[in-house]
């Protein structure tokens, strides 16, 4: 413990030396957080940790305000956030954490002693609620980058209305004994009845029987359904599509984030997703500049391509920057002070970045991005233009 | 899709159930224990099966081989190590080592070759065969092909061949096989090598079909065939073909005609009910306890 976090001061200490000399300078604000740098969860840490050091890298060279980061690990574990956030007695900004149940932990800490956070990728609604299960009791000073869960039923069942072309009959297959499905199945449902999508099947399964679709697949099909929407992860999707192209059904498959990463499965036959339309709010392939420019940056640093959770994080030090010079933030003001400014400015701006335009931020702290489309062609995730 | 496409999707999952099941229902009859580590030496051969196809590049039959004979040699050596030094302990004893071999098997290829799913190369393509309206895939048909030699083979084997009656002398008295000069290590060993070389087989069936490869990947098939082996009468080779094909078939019309969120536990209902009505299984002995 010790010497991990040690070395987490030393790593952020040389990113700080590294990233710009100016931020020695006593004029740099300090933007604290935490996530699992080490365990099993640690591709997201490290995610956010380097996509944070560029997005601050960047800002710096801006020459407007200075930037300073502190990320200490929690290894997605919610008693050594808590010791986190007390290591990071200091800043005067915060991510929070990356992951949802530390996020939770250290929530009514950040609204006691009044610091602004957005976490980059703590997506349950337990981050920004006090009482989640009655949508009560926002903290009010903790917002989120990334989508609710929820959410992403909504903005689908928005978009396949949107675009008819994609089909009229819809099947469901989700995910029943996993909440992350049930939720976006829940208001998929919900938010198809208020626009009038005709939901003409719904299937489920579960962890015992999570390899054999066939039968979900031919009630779809007599169903005449021709989209076929799957709130799921990738493994269980890989297989639906497989079973799907052995039964000779080919409706527009649709999916939401969990569909990301189906490509990089091992061994995956890329051909079988041609076609496959998935809600993502980032995607390492969009061809726009700012996307080019932070995919070469973190390859560049980390040998890897930056996942989703990476340009959450990049966006959130952008999003800091930007209401920070709104506000007429100093790196002299505390905590507090900046906390009101931010929160104002937050529930008022709009932001563009890498995982959506336009977005707009509640006063709960929820976020508001039009999702962005993804089709797989040719074996590569490509932005749909509208 | 009508009736019989389900019915002949229900046949194939069920083909697997019985493949896995034999090798539960033979260990039981012979060695009256039940092996829980059945379902993660399914899973070693379905990891041996994709490194040869992937990344050996060896052709279908070979590979398939390769794991059967990978398999076969495990079954043997987890039965020399782990349970025969327990020939005399309790049966719970027993039990808990197979827990233990399962807990073992599946972290080490946790380990080996990480948490993460692999695809499956696909064997026979992805085509299916079309009769009218009814469509059925090639997958489908050659796993229920491979049952019924499987099948077919087995009876020849326990009821022609010298080895098949001693292993029928073990399972009705092993003392008396003893006194008759019968091996009985030698024939619980031939029973490990034979079951574990089956569930090589289910293993390249059931990625056949269902084209992952991940270290928990036998343990829902394992249970379920067990499920089908208690079904058809745990010891009875018959049964545990049987009882395999109905609890494919069971499964399959119970997500078709009633509830894809309660196939589950229809499956176990019916097997309440039998277990009620026949509590030794459908083809199980009755056993008449010596007095």
């Amino acid at each position: 413990m010790k010497n991990g976090l040690k070395k987490a001061l030393v790593v952020a200490l040389a990113a700080a030396m590294a990233s710009a000399p100016a931020a020695l300078a006593d004029g740099a604000i300090k933007i604290g957080g935490s996530g699992p740098l080490t365990g099993g969860a640690a591709v997201y840490g490290q995610a956010v940790k380097n996509a944070a050091e560029i997005a601050v890298e960047e800002v710096n060279a801006l020459g407007g305000l200075q930037f300073e980061l502190q990320m200490e690990d929690d290894a997605h574990d919610p008693e050594k956030a808590v010791n986190a956030y007390y290591v990071l007695d200091d800043m005067q900004v915060s991510l929070a954490t990356v992951t949802s149940s530390p996020g939770a932990a250290v929530a009514p800490m950040y609204a006691e002693d009044h610091i602004f956070a957005i976490t980059p990728s703590g997506s349950s609604l337990d981050v920004i609620y006090a009482d989640s299960a009655n949508l009560s009791g926002a903290y009010g000073n903790v917002f989120q980058m990334c989508f609710t869960d929820p959410n992403q039923g909504t903005a689908s069942a928005d978009y396949i209305k949107a675009h008819e072309n994609l089909g009229s009959k819809i099947a469901i297959i989700y995910k029943n004994d996993d909440n992350y499905s049930t939720g976006i199945f829940n208001t998929f449902k919900a938010e198809a009845a208020v626009v009038g999508l005709e939901v003409v099947y719904e299937g489920t399964f579960d962890d015992s029987n999570a390899s054999d679709f066939t039968v979900q697949l031919g009630q779809a099909q007599a169903a005449e359904a021709d989209l076929v929407f799957l709130p799921i992860y990738y493994q269980p999707a890989s297989l639906i599509l497989q079973q799907a192209q052995a039964a000779g059904y080919a409706p527009t498959f649709f999916g939401v984030d969990g569909m990301d990463g189906i490509l990089t499965l091992e061994g995956f036959d890329a051909s079988l997703a041609e076609g496959v339309y998935l809600l993502t709010p980032f995607n390492a392939d969009a061809e726009d500049e700012q996307t080019k420019n932070f995919v070469a940056k973190y390859t560049e640093k980390t040998g890897e391509v930056p996942n989703q959770f990476a340009a959450d994080a990049y966006d959130c030090v952008y999003a800091i920057a930007q209401a920070c010079e709104a506000g007429g933030v100093t790196a002299d003001m505390s905590a507090q002070e900046i906390c009101d400014i931010l929160v104002e400015q937050f529930t008022t701006m709009t932001f563009n970045g890498l995982t959506g335009t336009e977005m707009t931020w509640a006063p709960t702290g929820e976020v508001s991005k039009t999702a962005k489309a993804m089709i797989i062609q040719n074996g590569a995730y490509v932005g749909v233009e509208d | 899709m009508g009736f019989l496409s389900y019915l002949i999707n229900g046949l194939g999952l069920g083909s697997v159930y019985a493949i896995i099941a034999l090798g539960y229902t033979m260990v039981y009859g012979i060695a009256k224990m039940l092996n829980f580590a059945h379902g993660d030496v399914i899973m070693v051969g379905a990891y041996v099966a994709f490194f040869a196809l992937n990344t050996y590049k060896l052709p279908t039959v070979p590979a398939v081989l390769l794991a059967v004979l990978v398999c076969t040699v495990l079954g043997v050596v987890v039965e020399k190590l782990a349970y025969k030094p327990l020939r005399q302990a309790t049966s719970l004893a027993v039990l808990i080592t197979a827990i233990g071999v399962s807990y073992f098997l599946q972290n080490g290829a946790q380990l080996l070759w990480s948490s993460s799913p692999k695809v499956f190369p696909a064997l026979v393509g992805n085509g299916s065969l079309t009769l009218g309206s009814l469509s059925v895939s090639y997958v489908t048909l050659i796993t229920i092909a491979t049952c019924i030699l499987v099948m077919i083979g087995l009876t020849l084997f326990v009821n022609r061949t010298k080895t098949g009656r001693a292993m029928r002398a073990c399972s009705e008295d092993k003392g008396a096989a003893t006194l008759m000069g019968i091996n009985v290590n030698q024939i619980i060993s031939v029973t490990f090598a034979i079951g574990s070389g089956l569930a090589a087989i289910a293993a390249v069936l059931l990625c056949a079909s269902y084209p992952q490869v991940f270290p928990t990947l036998g343990s829902m098939p394992g249970i379920k065939a067990f499920t089908a082996a208690v079904f058809g009468g745990i010891g009875s080779i018959p049964g545990a073909f049987l009882g395999g094909l109905l609890l494919g078939v069971i499964e399959i019309f119970a997500k078709a005609y009633i509830s894809t969120q309660l196939s589950d536990a229809i499956v176990f209902a019916v097997l309440i009910v039998v277990l009620l009505i026949k509590p030794t299984g459908l083809l199980g002995r009755k056993l008449s306890e010596k007095v």
